[in-house]
This record gives C-alpha cells, sequence and structure tokens, in this order.
C-alpha cells in the first residue's frame, strides 16, 4: 500500500484534476521532490527560487505538522497519508498588479540597476510598475522627480500651479532660465520626458485642496511631500493616512533639512510628530527666511531614495525615525518617532474622519489681515519730493538693507520695532515698508496701536518701488 | 467568476463589520472545465493576524481553517474555488504581499473598505508563472 499525497484545490491542476497522488515511501522531503519533478508546474508554487518550501506551504503526516516531528526529514511509510495545505496571507500595502515587462532600450538604461542585488530585473519592473506623486515641483520636488524619473519609476504625477520665477533658479534644478514665467509643470513634464523618455508624467496644474486632495492620491502608491507650507503638509499627512499611503516627508529651511516616511499603518504620521501646527508668522517660509540652493538638494534626493526603498521592500526606511540634517556643521541626526495613541487621524480612536479646512487649522487666512491706510510706489516718490519731514521707514532685516534700500530710508526690522519705538517721531508723516508689503502692514498696525496717526504702509513693498519708480533698485 | 448575490450580501457585511481590521474568508464553489468559476458558499474564517496587531493590514488564513474549508466542501460536494479579504482604506488591488504569498488556481476577491463601508469588490487570479494578478471579471447573478 503506497503513500497517498493529498493535493489542495489550488494545486489540482497541476497533477491532473486528482486530490490524490499515490507515491512510494520515503522521506517527506523526498516525496515532495518527487512530486515536483513529475509535475513540473508544481515546483514555482512549492518551493522558492532558493529551493526552500515556500513559508505558506504547511504539510501534514497524517494529521501531524512535520514542523513537529522531523521537519522534511520526516519519513512516510506505506499507507501514510501526506496533506498539502495553503494557509493563505496576503493584505493591503501599495504596489503590484502584473509586474511589466522591460524593454531592451529599458535593459540597457537601467543595466547599473540590474547588476544590483537589491534591485535586479524584478526590482526593476516593480519600480517600472511603481505610481510617485509628487506634491511641489520646486526645491525639494525638483531633486526627487530627477532622480525618480531616471531611475525608471513609472508613472510621476506632480501637483503645482506656481510659474517659473527667477528666485526659483537658485535651487529649482528642474527649471531653466529660458522658462521663466512659464508654468512649473510645463518645465517639468519637458524636463522629465527628456530625461527618461520611457517614463509616463501626469500634470496636476492645481492647488492642493481638501477638495481634490484624495481623488488625486488615491490613483498613486507612494506620496512625496515637498510642500512648503504648513496647511498643505498637513492636508498631504490626513489624506496619505486617510488612505493607508506612505508620505515621505522632507522640509528644509535656511542650512537645516528634515526627512522621514510618515507610513500610519507601519508607524508615526506627520501630526504624531506635530500636533498642531505653530502659530501663523512663528515659523518663516523659505521666502522670508533664505535657504541654501544645495540644500533642498541634498534632502530631496533623500526623499526620492527612500521612494526608491518603498517601492523595492529593501532596507531599512525612514518609517519610524526622522533624520536632522545640519549642513553647516555637517552632521546628521536621528530622532525615534513614536505613534501618538491620541493621535486624531492615525491613532486607535480617531477623530478625524474626512479631510478638514487645513489654513483655518493653521490659523493662515483664519483672522484677515490687518487692513490699514497704504500708498503706492509712484505716489511715494511724489510725496518724497514734496515733503521732505516724511519719514520712510523700512522694516526688513539687515541683510535685505544691504541687497538694496530706497534712499532716505530708515531701518528698523519689524522684530526690534516694539522697543524702538521712542526712536520715531510721531508729529512725522511716516510710511513703512518691507519686501512685498506684508510686513509693513504689520508695522502699520503696531504703529497705529501706539498712538502713531499719520502711518501708511508701501503697497507693493521695494519691490513695487523697483518696478514702477527706479529700476536701479535690484530685485530680490 | 460569478457569485451569487446572497453570498456577496454576506461577505460585504462580513468585511465591514471587521473594519478598520482586514477580514477574510473561503470562497466554496464549482469549477467548470473551461476555468468558469461560481462562488456557492461563503465561509467567514478568523484572520490570524488579528490578535498580533498587524490585522490592519495582514490577514492569514492557517492551515486548519484550510482543512475544515475543505471538508465542508467536499460534502457539499463543491471545492475550495478562493479567498477574500478587505483592504481597509486601500483600493481592492493586490499588493506586493499579496502576490508574494498566493495560490493559483484561486480566485482572490480583494475588497476595498473605507469608513467601516465596503467601497467596491474586484476579483483577481495568479498568473501561472506568479509573476502577477490578472483581474477577472466579476458576475454578480443567480444561478
Amino acid at each position: 500500500m503506497p503513500v497517498t499525497v493529498h493535493i489542495p484545490t489550488p494545486l489540482r491542476p497541476y497533477v491532473g484534476g486528482r486530490d490524490t497522488v499515490a507515491t512510494s515511501a520515503g522521506t517527506v522531503g523526498e516525496i515532495l521532490e518527487r512530486l515536483a519533478a513529475d509535475h513540473a508546474q508544481l515546483r514555482a508554487h512549492l518551493y522558492r527560487d532558493d529551493g526552500r518550501l515556500r513559508t505558506f506551504v504547511n504539510v501534514y503526516l497524517n494529521d501531524r505538522d512535520i514542523r513537529d516531528l522531523a521537519r522534511e526529514g520526516t519519513r512516510a511509510a506505506d499507507g501514510d497519508e501526506v496533506s498539502i495545505v495553503p494557509s493563505i496571507a496576503g493584505g493591503a500595502v501599495a504596489v503590484a498588479t502584473a509586474l511589466p515587462e522591460l524593454t531592451h532600450a529599458e535593459i540597457l538604461r537601467y543595466s547599473r540597476h540590474l547588476i544590483l542585488p537589491e534591485v535586479g530585473p524584478g526590482g526593476q519592473r516593480r519600480i517600472k510598475a511603481a505610481r510617485v506623486l509628487l506634491v511641489g515641483a520646486g526645491g525639494l520636488g525638483s531633486p526627487a522627480a530627477l532622480y525618480l524619473a531616471a531611475a525608471g519609476v513609472g508613472t510621476i504625477g506632480l501637483v503645482d500651479c506656481d510659474t517659473v520665477d527667477a528666485t526659483n533658479l537658485q535651487r529649482q534644478i528642474l527649471h531653466g532660465t529660458g522658462v521663466v514665467g512659464r508654468p512649473k509643470l510645463e518645465s517639468a513634464e519637458a524636463r522629465l520626458q527628456d530625461l527618461n523618455p520611457h517614463v509616463h508624467v501626469e500634470t496636476f496644474p492645481v492647488r492642493l485642496t481638501s477638495a481634490n486632495a484624495l481623488e488625486i492620491l488615491r490613483d498613486f502608491d507612494i506620496v512625496v511631500d515637498g510642500t512648503d507650507n504648513f496647511p498643505t503638509r498637513y492636508l498631504v499627512n490626513d489624506a496619505c493616512v486617510l488612505l493607508g499611503k506612505p508620505n515621505v516627508y522632507g522640509s528644509i529651511f535656511r542650512f537645516e533639512g528634515h526627512a522621514s516616511v510618515f507610513h500610519a499603518v507601519a508607524g508615526a504620521c506627520y501630526r504624531c510628530l506635530y500636533s498642531e501646527p505653530p502659530p501663523p508668522g512663528l515659523v518663516p517660509s523659505c521666502a522670508e527666511g533664505g535657504v541654501l540652493g544645495v540644500l533642498p538638494g541634498i534632502i530631496g534626493s533623500i526623499q526620492a531614495l527612500e521612494a526608491l526603498k518603498l517601492i523595492l521592500g529593501a532596507g531599512d526606511t525612514l518609517v519610524g525615525r526622522l533624520v536632522l540634517f545640519d549642513a553647516r556643521k555637517f552632521r546628521f541626526r536621528e530622532l525615534t518617532l513614536h505613534k501618538d495613541p491620541d493621535c486624531p487621524v492615525c491613532g486607535p480612536n480617531p477623530s478625524l474622519h474626512e479631510l478638514i479646512d487645513y489654513e483655518a487649522f493653521c490659523g493662515v487666512g483664519a483672522t484677515p489681515a490687518y487692513e490699514g491706510p497704504e500708498i503706492t510706489a509712484t505716489d511715494l516718490a511724489r510725496d518724497l519730493r514734496e515733503n521732505p519731514d516724511l519719514e520712510l521707514l523700512d522694516v526688513r532685516e539687515m541683510r535685505e538693507w544691504e541687497i538694496c534700500r530706497i534712499p532716505g530710508a530708515r531701518l528698523i526690522p519689524l522684530g526690534q520695532l516694539p522697543e524702538r519705538l521712542s526712536e520715531l517721531d510721531g508729529h512725522k508723516e511716516i510710511v513703512t515698508h518691507c519686501h512685498k508689503g506684508i510686513r509693513s502692514m504689520r508695522a502699520l498696525e503696531i504703529l497705529q496701536a501706539a498712538g502713531f496717526s499719520k502711518v501708511r504702509s508701501l503697497r507693493g513693498g521695494i519691490e513695487a518701488w523697483a518696478t514702477e519708480v527706479d529700476p536701479s533698485v535690484p530685485r530680490y | 467568476m460569478r457569485i451569487v448575490p446572497g453570498v456577496l450580501a454576506e461577505i460585504r457585511r462580513h468585511l465591514a463589520a471587521a473594519y478598520p481590521t482586514e477580514g477574510c474568508g473561503l470562497l466554496l464553489g464549482t469549477r467548470g472545465p473551461n476555468g468558469d468559476v461560481v462562488v456557492r458558499r461563503q465561509l467567514p474564517v478568523p484572520n490570524r493576524r488579528a490578535a498580533d496587531g498587524g490585522g490592519r493590514t495582514r490577514y492569514l488564513i492557517g492551515p486548519e481553517d484550510f482543512l475544515t474549508a475543505e471538508r465542508e466542501a467536499r460534502q457539499a460536494s463543491l471545492v475550495v474555488v478562493g479567498t477574500y479579504h478587505s483592504h481597509p482604506d486601500v483600493p481592492a488591488r493586490p499588493s506586493a504581499y499579496d502576490t508574494e504569498h498566493a495560490w493559483p488556481w484561486c480566485c482572490y476577491l480583494i475588497a476595498s473598505v473605507a469608513g467601516g463601508e465596503v467601497q467596491e469588490e474586484r476579483v483577481w487570479e495568479l498568473r501561472d508563472d506568479r509573476s502577477g494578478f490578472v483581474e477577472r471579471e466579476l458576475e454578480v447573478k443567480e444561478s
């Protein structure tokens, strides 16, 4: 009486539809090997590439799991029954239906990836199948998009509604001098397609909002956050948590950069780290505080790296870790991030189940900007000629003062203004000005609250002065 | 793959109740000579990953549950034709993990569930060479 091998339903087609196969006695390992030799197609489903049994193939001798016996060395005698029993595993987490094949041109292009054990042909096909969305085609989005396109990420989505400005070119390497004034997505798409015609670029020339975020993010596997403001950062985080997507985060300021991977199903999210945004105006943007041009190149490249690792499932990603980079000291520090049990969006008892009004949440636009009397640049030029007593108060920073100034102006940076009010003559007419007219309105508010009555703010700041009155003043 | 409406309704109820954990179960039915699959019964199975905290993104149907299902199927002159599971807050397409651990000749019905409601179901089958899944049409019809 031979050994009977019970075949589970999913494998029956490979043994002619039978539910049992008779074989001669031997170890379980020998019996399975014989089975795979007789039915070639069975092998791939029973064994991994390295020749070991797949984790989810369970083998029983009569009614005992061979893991509790001598494993594959367990002997089956005549009359015994060997059963192959699947356990079935799976579950959510991005990427992969049928992986696309690589063309000859792609095999050549990606050869340095293909010979890398951690990537190889399988990994490269995963990269080709991947869909990565970049929110922002600016400082961080530029290097991230370039490297991801070069690496062969099959679909790259870009969300940005800005046009290219000359001040962008110091760091936003997707764009060039010839496209100043054109939409960023137009030049980004052209640059990426030139770099790698095998990738598909999808553009979303809109501002990401609570109304469109889920719809846009839904079709992508990974989101790379290259935004420069808090409302969008919280929006991207919450949308990623709600959709279960990994959010590859980066931020930069002056000489410092941060990077992490927020993937709520596996670790902390942005809200676990920062439950509330800072008060509006406390953290200056790059436009206000400046940034070293090469810094986004470093942080954006880290984001591209992490996105690729997520696609490949290789290495240790930055999930649960925040990397802090100080370019001046050249020092990387690492903080461990813990999931906040009270996190309103990714905690066990979330209070947020849909996207909210992020501008209101971050206090942006919640209180209307102060509206005081303004003066245009042309009118100011006339008043300065006619009224030598007019006090022109520049509330910018010293560094900005060194770039350019309006003749006759006096510098008191906004932060020092409350303590230096005594330097001003309340009887004189005062015009405040800054770079573009925002800070000078805040200065106006301070002056009016202190009792100064004859005050106005230069509309459009020194920028307007340079364009409308005195072209010898450089714009910055 | 054809499924009886009442069976699909039961599956939806099970997966909605399991949210935000992944729910899973086995599909019993028949597979015709030309590969046509008809699902006649569903068998909810405890997610063996729910206990270790991995149940939000993983499911596991243990071998003893599979054996029980095969026995039940045999008594009803049916076979195990597939499995079903939910992807809480994630689209109803197979993940890389699904591909790695999939069985051939087995229909994978994946339902995306958001906020406790089933959004859509899609059916996939592993390619013979394990290179990935192909989608199969889902037909809801009284047999």
